[in-house]
């Protein structure tokens, strides 16, 4: 009797902690873990470790979609919606963007991205401006490994734009 | 004196209790509303005549869009790819690698298109393609996009039941 009363209770207090913790993590804030290079040196610096970087993710930024220049963001693969990417956002919507083929205006409701490792990144210059509503968060901080525990700066790349 | 302060302490006790447990409710509405079911009221010509123009209340499930089982003909709601703060009503015509014929503008000429739908993308039309702003205007969208699947109308109750 102890024991169903015990295994009932640990049930709901499971329960009741899965539901806050995944409304906690959609609407407000998260953690993630970084693979892949095409953020180095700003995480995962060294190719050749067997840990990768954790960050702090936050979500008040889904409220109003507001995002600016430099801004790193995590957001499903336009061409695999199973998968995240973790990139910086270089420019918006109604900038014009210097491409191969010259100058392209980044659409309304989207916003181009592109890796900090510019040679090892798989982004907006392969397939093209990103919708914002597939945009999932923000990245505040690197919280793991501690030695690089730091605020991730908003740095904007100047050459990127045409205009 | 000390009974005053045990008094204040039993209420501001109480009265958190009742607070978790609304917080608890807003959790598990969070949650059953992202990830099972809620109901919703579409507006708008675009899906006409499936959909009334003044407003219905459908019942919509966000189960099948996670398990990739959204299939072309279904009703879906969308994040408009022009504004990330709205959610729009469409149909599923083609998935990704499937050829669209579409009229371009109906209503003004006969022309007509062909496109193949890239991976990871899909394109909706609404059903009254003479008054609806969709793939024919934007392009195919990324699947992320999808929010969830219109299971069944619930109100007006004249046309209740599945779409």
């Amino acid at each position: 009797m102890g024991l169903q009363n015990a295994v009932l209770n640990g049930f709901k207090k499971s329960l009741v902690f899965g539901l806050v913790g995944v409304t906690v993590t959609d609407r407000y804030a998260g953690v993630c873990s970084i693979r892949g290079s095409s953020m180095s040196p700003t995480f995962n610096p060294s190719p050749g470790s067997f840990a990768d970087d954790y960050v702090f993710l936050e979500k008040f930024c889904l409220d109003k979609y507001k995002f600016s220049h430099g801004d790193v963001v995590v957001f499903s693969n336009p061409i695999n919606y199973k998968e995240r990417c973790v990139k910086r956002i270089v420019a918006m919507e109604g900038d014009y963007i210097s491409d191969t083929k010259g100058a392209m205006k980044v659409p309304e409701g989207h916003c181009w991205v592109e890796g900090d490792n510019s040679a090892f990144s798989s982004d907006s210059r392969i397939y093209g401006p990103v919708p914002l509503g597939l945009i999932r968060g923000r990245v505040t901080h690197v919280i793991w490994p501690l030695e690089r525990i730091k605020k991730v700066d908003r740095r904007i790349p100047q050459d990127r734009l045409a205009f | 004196m000390k009974l005053l302060f045990t008094k204040w302490t039993t209420i501001a006790k109480q009265s958190i209790d009742r607070a978790a447990i609304v917080a608890k409710f807003l959790c598990l509405l969070h949650v059953t509303n992202t990830y099972i079911f809620s109901p919703t009221l579409v507006y708008g010509p675009s899906m006409l005549p499936t959909l009334n123009l003044t407003g219905d209340v459908v019942l919509s499930e966000y189960i099948s869009h996670r398990l990739g089982k959204v299939v072309p003909g279904d009703v879906v709601l969308i994040q408009s790819p022009e504004n990330p703060r709205k959610m729009i009503t469409k149909r599923v015509l083609a998935m990704e690698g499937e050829v669209v014929s579409f009229l371009v503008d109906p209503s003004r000429s006969d022309r007509s298109r062909t496109v193949v739908v890239p991976k990871g993308h899909v394109w909706i039309q609404g059903d009254n393609i003479y008054a609806s702003n969709d793939s024919r205007n934007f392009g195919p969208i990324p699947y992320g996009l999808i929010q969830g699947k219109v299971w069944c109308r619930v109100w007006p109750l004249d046309g209740f039941g599945s779409l």
